[in-house]
């Protein structure tokens, strides 16, 4: 049978089209535009090649934050992705409890950045925190504000608390699609639950994780609110991420040229690893 | 157009890349591609390869840019030839 080819859908993507021109692809190319030149107002912009690039590419202090970033990205991956599927698996599958346990899951996620941010600098406070204060009783000297150590594991502990729901809340419904034939073959082969887990839900969770884990990189990626509201970046540099130095050098210091060569070299990591992660979950299934 | 700060090689790059998508665009519609595997460990059509061309031409930039002190021109005709071997081959 011959299949009738309509193109006239094509029309239907034109808004999408004309939107994504104005929010994205202009401001790119004017970015793009400003990385290669030394500007200094309206009339005075100086070409400059790629001086920009090569200023930024041999910058310690962004070897430093490109190096936190990936740790922290990292870190924010092996804690939250077991935690996700360990806390879905645990969860109630019917019932009254099954409705509590998806809200209370959910409470996080509708929580603003800055307010989070806001929730754990009174939070992790010795003088009026809950946490603070406790952590004072028992005599362990904790201080977000001047002990780097605490400070990097306050906002690790912030992003843990804030989203490792969204990665129960995919896992939940990732394992609430496999149908109930595989668990009634798994019993009659008297498969273990470490069994299950491993030879049914894990495979079976596997696009689902593979969106949770895209999702979480990116987030963790280009995390700007809350520790610039929690430490602002410090004490020292300990939780300056790669956002906060692209935003110092564009709007704090006004350095147009660097600041938009080093954003294109973030949006280049970015790009390659999305790219990585959609071939991975779009060949996942064709080969 | 002045608030977008534009400069002759940045206008000549963003027109190269114009020209290079409507030439996919005609060599699909003329030619459509069959996706098939090369060197590169995955099922690619002819976009794919493209993506991937220029994705690697771009770090080889920053590479030759950020590590050696090489002109540009070195890293551009080697993305160069980098861009006809994935095409070709991969």
């Amino acid at each position: 049978m011959n299949k009738v080819r309509n193109n006239k859908a094509w029309w239907l993507v034109l808004p999408v089209f004309t939107l994504v021109a104005f929010s994205a692809v202009v401001p790119m190319m004017t970015v793009v535009n400003y990385s290669v030149q030394d500007i200094f107002d309206q009339s005075n912009r100086y070409f400059v090649g790629a001086d920009w690039y090569r200023q930024v590419l041999r910058d310690p202090a962004l070897h430093d934050a490109l190096l936190r970033q990936f740790i922290y990205s990292g870190c924010v991956l092996l804690i939250e992705i077991p935690l996700g599927i360990a806390i879905a698996l645990t969860m109630p599958t019917k019932g009254r409890m099954a409705s509590i346990c998806l809200i209370v899951m959910a409470i996080p996620l509708l929580i603003p950045w800055n307010v989070v941010g806001t929730i754990w600098q009174i939070f992790g406070r010795a003088d009026i925190g809950l946490m603070g204060a406790a952590l004072a009783k028992l005599g362990v000297n904790y201080n977000y504000a001047s002990d780097p150590f605490d400070a990097w594991l306050t906002v690790l502990v912030m992003d843990v608390w804030h989203w490792t729901s969204l990665v129960a809340l995919l896992c939940y419904s990732g394992l609430r699609a496999i149908p109930d034939v595989y668990y009634q073959a798994a019993r009659i082969d008297r498969a273990s639950a470490w069994a299950v887990f491993r030879h049914i839900q894990l495979p079976k969770l596997k696009n689902v994780l593979l969106i949770a884990v895209m999702l979480r990189f990116m987030d963790s990626f280009m995390i700007y609110t809350e520790p610039f509201v929690l430490t602002g970046g410090g004490p020292g540099n300990a939780t300056t991420f790669l956002s906060q130095t692209l935003t110092r050098m564009a709007v704090g210091q006004f350095d147009l040229g660097p600041a938009a060569a080093f954003s294109l070299v973030y949006f280049l990591i970015i790009l390659l690893v999305s790219w990585l992660f959609y071939t991975a979950m779009t060949h996942a299934d064709k080969d | 157009m002045e608030w977008m700060a534009w400069t002759l090689p940045t206008a000549l790059f963003f027109a190269a890349v114009g020209v290079l998508l409507v030439c996919m665009t005609l060599l699909e519609l003329r030619h459509p591609c069959v996706e098939r595997r090369g060197f590169l460990p995955i099922v690619t059509s002819r976009g794919d390869r493209l993506f991937v061309g220029l994705l690697v031409s771009a770090y080889l930039h920053l590479l030759v840019v950020g590590v050696s002190d090489w002109p540009l021109w070195v890293a551009s005709l080697m993305s160069l030839g980098w861009l006809v071997v994935v095409l070709r081959w991969g």
